[in-house]
């Protein structure tokens, strides 16, 4: 290091040489790049006010004692940019550290949650789910049942960042442990409450809609903890409708009843789950209806299910310049044959 | 031959001045670079004027350190203030930002290439810096 300092001064001086007699863009452009380096090294201001001071002495010997003094009072000014540069370069290396931990809790967070999607006579299934920051506070997840049918969790964490993912960790192993003859969504959404409400801060509730699909009857019955509505698409009439539900957050009363919903399918019907980083996500400010992303999925609606929730994601992903402000979570269930 | 030994007692802001003064004058005479002297002299400000804003008064003593292979300036400011409960969050980096300590014992601690504190609370603060000549 000491070497690329000692030939940086020997650099500043004939750059600075140069630039007193010419006052050429050349010796500017060198003396950005002498700076960087200096950055690079860690020269803090008052050393390079000082290598200044040296340099200006060496090309006049007979520099003016004022002109001196004046430089030293420069000096004296960097003191305290110095330490302040010493301090910022400490804090950006203990949050690359903080960085680096936090990229292996959500790669572990990504692992234990791991939802695969299964395949389901009749049904179509299309699923994402992407964290706005690293962790990710919105969850969902599939069960499918002896009988053929599907268990369908969508959750969404009132609270964000790390706390909110390791809550969502204990609702999924809550609800890996409950036998599937008590599958119900109604008694899964009772249980999970007590559950929540128990180990979770008070400050911490979580909204969420369980859904099990039958496929031999083509109906899906579902319950709603306070959760965004879904829409329910019908192929028939070409048109969307909101699936009202009532039903308290989780976590928030220590006995809750829900209620359960059904919706029977036809061919092409589908049902659509959403958080509300979905529906929150702003445009210039201005909240997004739902209406919208009810568009873009009519606008996809002859492809996939995982390919509409994909363009749907593309979609709000570049209306929110690339910056996703809330977790985004999109499930969608289509009838089939 | 400047005097091995100096103490300054601070009290009013203008001790800090004071303190400056003192140091700077022994970081010249050990032959400490203009660079140096001026850290020290920020860091013995840093020092008095924790001292004038929050323990109201205390002294700081300037010791010349000079033994056969190396020369050097040993300073210990001593109060009898509030104390400082939790050393630990001083000492964080950002957190003099927010606490308005200016540039605050760790931009002390960078100045100097020594540094050591003991504190109790309701019974005072004594804070060790050293710096060696180059």
């Amino acid at each position: 290091m000491g070497k690329v300092v000692h030939s940086n001064i020997e650099n500043y001086k004939s750059l600075l040489k140069n630039y007193i007699a010419n006052q050429d863009e050349q010796s500017l452009y060198g003396v950005d790049m002498v700076s960087k380096s200096f950055l690079k090294n860690n020269i803090l201001p008052e050393e390079i006010v000082n290598l200044h001071i040296q340099v200006l002495q060496e090309l006049y010997p007979d520099l003016s004692e004022d002109i001196k003094h004046s430089m030293d009072f420069l000096l004296e000014a960097m003191i305290s940019y110095g330490i302040k540069q010493q301090e910022i370069q400490t804090l950006k290396e203990q949050q690359m550290a903080i960085k680096s931990e936090i990229s292996v809790a959500a790669s572990m967070q990504e692992t234990l949650l791991k939802a695969d999607i299964p395949s389901i006579d009749g049904l179509e299934i299309g699923a994402i789910s992407v964290p706005a920051h690293q962790m990710n506070g919105d969850y969902y997840h599939f069960v499918k049942g002896k009988n053929g049918t599907l268990g369908l969790a969508i959750a969404d964490v009132i609270g964000k960042g790390i706390p909110a993912a390791l809550c969502m960790s204990m609702i999924k192993y809550a609800i890996d442990s409950y036998p599937e003859e008590s599958m119900a969504p109604k008694m899964i959404l009772e249980n999970l409450n007590r559950v929540v409400e128990r180990n979770v801060d008070s400050s911490m509730f979580i909204t969420m809609i369980y859904a099990q699909y039958l496929p031999q009857s083509r109906r899906l019955i579902f319950s709603s903890a306070g959760h965004e509505p879904g829409y329910y698409y019908n192929k028939a009439n070409d048109r969307f409708e909101e699936l009202k539900t009532k039903g308290l957050a989780l976590g928030v009363l220590p006995d809750v009843q829900y209620q359960e919903y059904r919706v029977d399918l036809d061919q092409d019907d589908m049902v659509i789950f959403l958080t509300d980083g979905v529906t929150e996500c702003r445009e210039e400010g201005q909240f997004i209806e739902v209406d919208e992303v009810l568009d873009v999925i009519k606008r996809f609606k002859d492809h996939p299910a995982q390919e509409i929730v994909n363009q749907v994601y593309k979609h709000f992903e570049r209306l929110q310049g690339f910056q996703l402000r809330d977790d985004f979570t999109l499930i969608i269930l289509r009838k089939k044959v | 031959m400047e005097p091995q030994t100096s103490c300054v007692t601070i009290q009013k802001e203008w001790d800090i001045v004071g303190a400056r003064h003192v140091a700077r004058d022994m970081a010249r005479s050990l032959g400490f670079s203009t660079v140096d002297q001026a850290r020290i002299a920020t860091a013995v400000s840093e020092l008095a004027r924790n001292i004038y804003l929050y323990a109201k008064k205390g002294q700081i003593y300037f010791d010349i350190i000079d033994s056969v292979d190396r020369k050097g300036m040993n300073i210990k400011v001593i109060d009898s203030g509030p104390g400082i409960e939790d050393i630990g969050e001083v000492m964080q980096d950002g957190f003099s930002t927010s606490g308005g300590l200016g540039a605050g014992l760790p931009g002390v601690k960078r100045l100097m290439d020594e540094f050591d504190i003991e504190s109790e609370k309701g019974v005072g603060t004594v804070i060790y810096v050293k710096k060696w000549v180059r």
